[in-house]
C-alpha cells in the first residue's frame, strides 16, 4: 500500500491526515476554544419534570447572583416572536425555552447570562419555578391511545405525528397468507444518542456593523445560516456561521439546538458575546437522541429458503417534537432500504410516529435517516427464518441476494441499487473467518454445553442524499458545492459546503483535485465550515460528504481541467482539439513527447494566458443522480459465559464495499471507529426512562461508551464494485459499520443462545438479559 | 486565592476563585485550550494533564487551588520545540485520531503510561487507556500509535534511522 | 457543571488539618483525591462550606509494612499500590487484584485508598477488600488516634466511625503468611463503573492443606460491603474441597442483599455474589498451588 502522494496517482494512497499536526499539538479550535473579550456565559434552568403546566417563574433571586447580567423565559422570548422554532423535519416545530407547559424532563425553561461559568450556574441554581404535575406517557403504544394530548399547540389533537408508507400492500399481504413458512418478530431498536465526545455549543457575537459571528458545533453551516434567517428575521447576509473544528458529531450536530437560540438572543440584547457550551447532561437529555423504532417485522418463504415477502410496520417514539432531520418527502428517513440485500418478490413498509413526553430527536446517528434500524431489522429476522427454516443463516442470504448480474437493481421499495457483489463480499468474509473451522468447533462446544455463537450481517445501505427531484430540507434541495482555485505556482485551494468532524476532508478532498488536476495534495488546503467563504452546501451526515460533496469536487476540478486545456492548447501551439489530458499531463494527441504539466499551466494562466479569461478556478453545484449502496459482510464469533451472561466478542470481520476508496488509511480507521459504536450500541448504549418519566441514562456513568478494554481488536478485508453514477465511483463508507454491525453481534448472541431456544432478545445485550434467558431456558427443560 | 503553577515549564500566578476546576484555569485563565472537557463524571480522560512529572490526573476532576506549587504538563509541552514528541508523531503515522477531541487527554496518558512502563504489551495498553474514551478510531489505531511510540522512546536511535 | 462557592484551606500537618475540622465540623470535608467528591460537588450533590486539603501533609503518602502490618497513608493513591514493589507476591493477591480494578487507570493514579474507606460508597471495591483482609482504619481526632476494625468502621452506606472534627490517617492491612493467597473478582459493564456485583476472598491454610483463616466479603451486595460469615466458618478447618466451595458460595448468595438498577436485578445479583465467591475461592486456591 502506497502511502507516498506524488503530484497525480494520489487516489488510493494512504497518506497522512494533513489535518493532524494542529490536533496532536493541542492546536486545534473547537467552539469551547474561542473566547471574545466581555463575553458572557449562559447556563439554561431545565425542568426537572417530564409532563408539567408552568405555574410561576420567579428570575428575583437570580437577578441578586452576583455576576448574573439577565435571566429570560419563554414568555419573553414569544413577545418577541422567537418564542417556537421550526424543526429541520419541516413540519414540526420545537419551543426554544417552555411557554406555558413542559414536554420531557430537562426542557429548557430559562436562560440565565453572567460574567462566569460559575456565576451562570449559580444563577441557574436561583430561578424558581413552580409546576403543576401532567400525567406522563413514556410509551409510544400509550400514546397512541390518545388518553392524554400531549401537544394541544398542534391542529390535529392527537399523539399521532405521521403515517408513512412505501411497497405494495395488497400484493404483500396475499403473498405473506400463501407463504408456506411465515415468521414474525417485534424487534425494538432502542432509543441512543450519539454523544460525541465534544458537546454541543455555540459562541453568539453582533460585531460592530451589527453582523451576528456564530460560532457553532454544526455539521450544516449553510442550513443553519438559513435556518437562523428564517427563525431571527435577519437578513441572511448579517448572519456568519463559523463552524471550526467539529469534536465529532455522529448527527448530534444536525439540529439547531434552542440554546443556540437564547446565545443569540442574549448577545442581542446584552451587547456582548455569549458563550453557552452544554454539559454532558445536558447532551444526553435534550439534544437530539436516535433509534427508539418498534419494527414488527415478518417474512414469508417458501420451504427452502426463497424469501416470498416482507413486511415491516414500526411504531416510532419521536418524544416531546419530531426534531428528526429527515428530508422534506421522507419522514421515516431511507426506511426503504429495510429489502436489504435481497431480491424480495413483494415488500411493503410502513411507519407511524406518535410524541412522547421524551427528549425530542429521531436524528440519524451515524447513519443515513433510518438506515440502521432498517438493515438491524432485516439482518436479524433474516437470522430468525433460518432458524425457522433450520438452515444455515448464510444459506439463507446466499439464496436471496441480489445477484451481481441484477444491478443496477430495482427494489420492491423504491430505490434503484447502483452497484454491488454480495456473494462475493460473504466468499470473502467466509474464507477469511474460517467458517468451517468455526463451525466444528461450534459443535464440539455445544456438546459440551458451552454457548459459541457466529453471526451475520450482509447489510446494503442507502446513503449521499440526494438527487434534487426527492430530496430537500426545509425546502433545500440536497446538492453539494466545490470550489476549486488554482494559484500560479500549482498550489491551490478547495472549499466546499460539508463540514469534517473527523473524517479527514483536508486530506480526501486535496486528494480528489490533485488526481483530476495532476497536483501535488499537500499543497491543496481545505476549507469548509465558513458560510462566508464556502460554497453552499447541506452539510456533513448521512454519509453524504464523498457521494455528494465528493461529486463536486471531481466535476469543479474538471471544469478547472477543461479551462486548463485552453491554456495548455496555447503553451503546446496547437489547437484545443489536439490537446488530451494524459498521465497526468496535458498532451498534444498521439505525441507525448509534447506536453504540460498542471503546474505549468498554472503558472500561465495568470502569466501567459494569451486570449484566454486569467485566472484558474471553478465551481461546481453537484445534484447525484442516485444515492449510493454500500455494502457489506459481517460477522461476529462470540462466547457466552453461561454463569455470569457475559458475552466475549472473540473476532469481527468487516468486508466492506464502499466503491473506489480515495485513502485507506482513512476509510480503515472509518470502519473502526463505525465498529465500536456498532458494539456499544449493540451492548450498551440506551436512553432509558422509567413509566414516571425520569430519564436514567444522563451521564457517561450511565450512558455507557466502550473504553479499550471492552472493544474488540477489529479484522478488516474489501470488495470493491465502484458506482457507476459517481464522478470518481466512491460510495462514502463512515456509515457502513454502524449501520451492519449491531446485526451481527445479536446474530452471534442469539446463534450462541440457540440451543437453548432463545430466538431474539432485544439490545442491548446487558449480562442481566443474557443471564436471565439462559436461566429461563434452563428452567424449560428442567420442567420437560 | 492566588497560586502558582508551572505549565509546560513556565510560571503562571493567577488569582482564583477555589471552586476552580483544574481544566477551566489551564483552559480560561492561562489560554491552554488543548485541555479539553468531555463530561462532567471523570469518565471521558479529555481533560487529561500529567501532574509533577509522571502521573496522569484528569484535570476536571482536581481543583486549581490543588495544583499549587505543582507542574503541569499539557498537550501544548510534549513537542520539544519544533520537534514533535514520540507520541504526537506516532498518533500522526498510525492515524491514531480523528475528530481529535480525545486526542490531548489519550497522548498525556500514554505519557504517563510509558514512564512507568516503556515496554507495555498491547494488553498493558489497553488497560493503560481504559480511563480515556474515543468515539472515533475503535482504539486499534491508538494501541498501535502507542507501541510505535514507546518503540521510539526506547530505541531513539531507531527513530532516526 | 460547576461547584457551589466554597471556602479552602491547605493543611501542611495532621494536627492542623484536625484544627480545621474542630474548628467547621460538619460543614468540612476532607480533600484527599478527591474521586468522588468533586463530581459529587459538580453536581452540588456535594456542597460543602469547606473543603480541608491534606495532600501537602508530610507523611501522609507511604506504604508501610512493619510488625505483621501493610500500612497505607490517608494520601497513597491507589496506582501506588497497584506499583509497588512487593504487590506481585500472591499473598498480597487480594490487595494487587483491586488495585488494578478500581475505577479506570487515570482516576486511580489520584484517588486514595483511605478516601475510598472513608467514602463507604455501597458498591466501593476497597471497602470489600478490607473486610476480606480484616483491615483497621487509623482515626485521628483533636484526643489522638484510634483504631478501628473495618467491621466497625464501615457503619452505613457513605457512613464511617469518623466523627466530626476527625480524619482517618491510615489504613492497616495485616500481613498475610506466605499460605495465604487471595483473589478479586467483580463483574462491571464497562471500566470506571461500578461493581453489578464483586466479590473478595482471602484464605490460608495450614500445612495439612485445610483452611485455617478465611476472609469472604461482597460489594455492591448491600448499603455497604458486607461480610459473608457464614461462608468463612464453613471454610475454616475444612478441606477446601468442590463441596465446600459451592456451600460458601451458596452462602454468599444468600446473604447478598443488593439493589435493582441498570446493572440487574436482585437475583441477578444475588446469583453473581455466588459465582464470584467461588471463582475467587478458585483462584486463591490456584494461586496457593492447592486444588479444590
Amino acid at each position: 500500500m502506497s502511502t507516498e502522494p506524488k503530484p497525480g496517482g494520489s487516489l488510493g494512497v494512504a497518506m497522512k491526515r494533513k489535518e493532524d499536526p494542529r490536533f496532536i499539538q493541542g492546536k486545534g479550535r473547537y467552539v469551547d476554544d474561542i473566547s471574545l473579550p466581555g463575553m458572557l456565559h449562559l447556563a439554561i434552568v431545565r425542568s426537572p419534570y417530564p409532563h408539567a403546566g408552568i405555574t410561576s417563574i420567579d428570575i428575583s433571586e437570580a437577578m441578586r447572583v452576583p455576576g448574573v447580567r439577565a435571566v429570560i423565559t419563554g414568555k419573553d422570548l414569544e413577545a418577541a416572536g422567537l418564542g417556537w422554532l421550526p424543526t429541520f423535519h419541516g413540519f414540526d416545530k420545537q419551543m426554544v425555552l417552555a411557554i406555558g407547559k413542559v414536554l420531557f424532563q430537562y426542557q429548557e425553561v430559562a436562560a440565565v447570562f453572567a460574567e462566569s461559568r460559575g456565576a451562570a450556574a449559580d444563577g441557574a441554581e436561583a430561578v424558581h419555578v413552580e409546576y403543576a404535575p401532567l400525567p406522563v406517557v413514556t410509551d409510544p403504544f400509550a400514546a397512541r391511545t390518545d388518553q392524554v394530548i400531549l401537544r394541544p399547540d398542534r391542529e390535529k389533537k392527537t399523539n399521532h405525528i405521521y403515517h408513512w408508507e412505501v411497497g405494495d400492500k395488497d400484493a404483500t399481504a396475499r403473498a405473506l397468507r400463501t407463504s408456506p413458512r411465515r415468521i414474525s418478530q417485534r424487534i425494538w431498536f432502542q432509543r441512543c444518542h450519539p454523544a460525541p465526545l465534544e458537546p454541543c455549543g455555540c459562541v453568539a457575537q453582533f460585531d460592530a456593523m451589527g453582523r451576528l459571528q456564530f460560532y457553532v458545533t454544526s455539521q450544516a453551516p449553510h442550513v443553519y445560516r438559513t435556518a437562523l434567517a428564517i427563525v431571527t428575521g435577519i437578513a441572511e447576509d448579517k448572519i456568519h456561521v463559523i463552524s471550526p473544528d467539529i469534536g465529532g458529531g455522529f448527527g448530534n450536530k444536525v439540529p439547531v439546538y434552542p440554546g443556540y437560540v437564547c446565545a443569540i438572543v442574549g448577545a442581542l440584547k446584552l451587547g456582548r458575546p455569549v458563550k453557552w457550551i452544554e454539559s454532558r447532561t445536558e447532551n444526553l437529555t435534550s439534544t437530539g437522541f436516535a433509534r427508539d423504532y418498534h419494527m414488527d417485522v415478518e417474512i414469508g418463504a417458501t420451504d427452502d429458503g426463497r424469501m416470498t415477502a416482507l413486511h415491516v410496520a414500526t411504531t416510532a417514539d419521536h418524544g416531546a417534537f419530531d426534531a428528526a432531520a429527515d428530508p422534506t418527502k421522507y419522514p421515516a428517513g431511507m426506511f426503504g432500504i429495510v429489502t436489504g440485500s435481497y431480491d424480495v418478490p413483494a415488500a411493503h413498509a410502513e411507519v407511524d410516529a406518535y410524541f412522547t413526553n421524551k427528549a425530542p430527536g429521531g436524528i440519524a446517528y451515524r447513519c443515513s435517516f433510518r438506515v440502521t434500524e432498517a438493515s438491524y431489522a432485516i439482518e436479524r429476522a433474516m437470522d430468525i427464518l433460518a432458524d425457522e427454516l433450520r438452515m444455515d443463516p448464510v444459506e439463507v442470504r446466499r439464496k436471496n441476494f441480489v445477484r451481481k448480474d441484477q444491478f443496477p437493481y430495482q427494489s420492491r421499495l423504491g430505490f434503484t441499487y447502483d452497484s454491488g457483489d454480495y456473494q462475493k463480499a460473504l466468499d470473502v468474509a467466509l474464507e477469511k473467518i474460517g467458517y468451517k473451522e468455526l463451525l466444528k468447533e461450534q459443535t464440539a462446544k455445544r456438546l459440551r454445553g458451552e454457548l459459541m455463537g457466529i453471526g451475520f450481517s450482509t447489510f446494503t445501505e442507502v446513503v449521499g442524499a440526494g438527487p434534487s427531484k426527492h430530496f430537500d430540507i426545509l425546502g433545500i434541495k440536497m446538492f453539494d458545492s466545490a470550489e476549486i482555485r488554482i494559484h500560479p505556482t500549482g498550489a491551490g485551494i478547495v472549499r466546499t459546503g460539508t463540514k469534517s468532524q473527523g473524517q479527514g476532508h483536508e486530506t480526501t478532498w486535496a486528494q480528489i483535485v490533485a488526481e483530476e488536476l495532476g497536483l501535488d495534495p499537500q499543497n491543496i488546503m481545505v476549507e469548509e465550515g465558513d458560510t462566508d467563504t464556502a460554497p453552499y452546501g447541506l452539510g456533513t451526515y448521512a454519509s453524504r460528504s464523498t457521494p455528494v460533496a465528493g461529486g463536486a469536487i471531481a466535476m469543479a476540478a474538471r471544469r478547472v481541467r477543461e479551462k486548463a486545456k485552453k491554456v495548455a492548447a496555447h503553451l503546446l501551439e496547437v489547437g484545443e482539439a489536439d490537446v488530451e489530458w494524459q498521465d497526468y499531463k496535458f498532451q498534444v494527441k498521439g505525441v507525448p513527447a509534447k506536453s504540460v504539466t498542471m503546474k505549468e499551466v498554472a503558472f500561465a494562466a495568470y502569466t501567459n494566458m494569451s486570449q484566454n479569461e486569467p485566472g484558474l478556478e471553478a465551481s461546481y453545484y453537484y445534484d447525484p443522480p442516485n444515492m449510493t449502496f454500500p455494502s457489506g459482510c459481517y460477522v461476529a464469533v462470540v462466547d457466552v459465559d453461561r454463569e455470569t451472561g457475559e458475552v466475549k466478542v472473540r473476532r469481527f470481520l468487516a468486508v466492506d464495499d464502499c466503491g473506489i476508496i480515495i485513502n485507506p488509511l482513512i476509510v480503515e480507521g472509518q470502519i473502526h471507529g463505525g465498529l465500536t459504536e456498532g458494539f456499544a450500541i449493540a451492548f450498551m448504549q440506551e436512553i432509558q426512562y422509567d413509566s414516571d418519566g425520569n430519564n436514567l441514562n444522563t451521564n457517561f456513568t450511565d450512558y455507557l461508551l466502550p473504553t479499550s478494554l471492552e472493544t474488540p481488536h477489529w479484522e478488516t478485508a474489501k470488495v470493491t464494485t465502484p458506482s457507476p453514477h459517481h464522478p470518481i465511483g466512491a460510495k462514502g463508507v463512515g456509515e457502513s459499520p454502524n449501520v451492519g454491525s449491531p446485526a451481527a453481534f445479536v446474530n452471534a448472541v442469539i446463534d450462541a443462545l440457540s440451543p437453548l431456544g432463545v430466538r431474539h432478545l432485544d439490545m442491548p445485550i446487558t449480562r442481566d438479559k443474557v443471564w436471565r434467558a439462559i436461566r429461563a431456558a434452563e428452567a424449560k427443560t428442567a420442567l420437560a | 486565592m492566588k497560586i502558582h503553577v508551572t505549565i509546560n515549564g513556565a510560571a503562571y500566578e493567577r488569582d482564583v476563585e477555589p471552586r476552580t476546576l483544574l481544566v477551566h484555569f489551564l483552559r480560561d485563565d492561562c489560554g491552554q485550550t488543548g485541555t479539553h472537557v468531555g463530561c462532567d463524571t471523570s469518565s471521558c480522560g479529555c481533560c487529561v494533564v500529567v501532574v509533577d512529572g509522571d502521573r496522569a490526573v484528569k484535570s476536571c476532576t482536581m481543583f486549581a487551588v490543588q495544583a499549587d506549587g505543582r507542574e503541569i504538563r499539557t498537550v501544548e509541552g510534549l513537542a520539544d520545540g519544533g520537534t514533535l514528541h514520540p507520541l504526537q508523531q506516532a498518533f500522526w503515522d498510525q492515524h491514531g485520531l480523528q475528530c481529535g477531541y480525545c486526542t490531548p487527554g489519550m497522548l498525556l496518558t500514554a505519557y504517563a503510561l510509558l514512564k512507568h512502563n516503556p515496554a507495555p504489551t498491547d494488553a498493558d495498553i489497553r488497560e493503560g487507556l481504559a480511563g480515556n474514551l474515543c468515539r472515533c478510531t475503535g482504539y486499534q489505531n491508538i494501541v498501535k500509535s502507542v507501541q510505535q511510540a514507546a518503540g521510539t522512546l526506547g530505541h531513539p536511535s531507531a527513530a532516526t534511522a | 457543571m460547576i461547584p457551589a462557592a466554597f471556602e479552602y484551606v491547605r493543611a501542611h500537618s495532621i494536627d492542623e488539618a484536625i484544627a480545621h475540622l474542630q474548628q467547621h465540623g460538619g460543614d468540612a470535608r476532607v480533600l484527599a483525591g478527591g474521586q468522588s467528591l468533586i463530581p459529587a460537588m459538580r453536581f452540588r450533590l456535594a456542597r460543602p462550606a469547606v473543603l480541608v486539603d491534606i495532600n501537602s501533609v508530610r507523611d501522609l503518602s507511604y506504604l508501610r509494612a512493619s510488625d505483621g502490618v501493610l500500612e497505607i497513608g490517608a494520601t497513597s493513591r491507589d496506582s501506588d499500590v497497584e506499583r509497588a514493589g512487593w504487590i506481585g507476591d500472591r499473598r498480597w493477591s487480594l490487595i494487587h487484584d483491586v488495585s488494578r480494578v478500581v475505577a479506570d487507570p487515570v482516576v486511580r493514579q489520584m484517588g486514595t485508598v483511605v478516601g475510598s474507606l472513608c467514602h463507604n460508597d455501597p458498591s466501593g471495591d476497597w471497602t470489600t477488600a478490607a473486610l476480606a483482609s480484616r483491615a483497621e482504619v487509623v482515626v485521628r481526632g483533636k484526643a489522638g488516634a484510634r483504631t478501628v476494625p473495618i467491621d466497625e468502621f464501615l457503619v452505613d452506606s457513605f457512613t464511617t466511625a469518623v466523627g466530626e472534627g476527625e480524619m482517618a490517617v491510615a489504613a492497616r492491612f495485616p500481613k498475610p503468611d506466605d499460605r495465604t493467597a487471595g483473589s478479586y473478582q467483580k463483574i462491571e459493564r464497562k471500566v470506571g463503573d461500578f461493581a453489578t456485583a464483586a466479590a473478595a476472598v482471602q484464605i490460608s491454610l495450614n500445612a495439612d492443606g485445610t483452611v485455617r483463616a478465611a476472609g469472604i466479603a461482597l460489594s455492591a451486595a448491600g448499603p455497604c460491603a458486607l461480610r459473608v460469615d457464614e461462608a468463612e466458618r464453613l471454610l475454616v478447618g475444612r478441606e477446601p474441597r468442590d463441596e465446600t466451595i459451592r456451600a460458601a458460595a451458596d452462602a454468599a448468595s444468600r446473604r447478598s442483599a443488593p439493589q435493582a438498577d441498570l446493572r440487574g436485578g436482585v437475583d441477578y445479583k444475588k446469583h453473581l455474589a455466588g459465582v464470584l465467591v467461588a471463582r475467587g475461592l478458585r483462584q486463591a486456591l490456584a494461586r496457593l498451588g492447592a486444588r479444590a
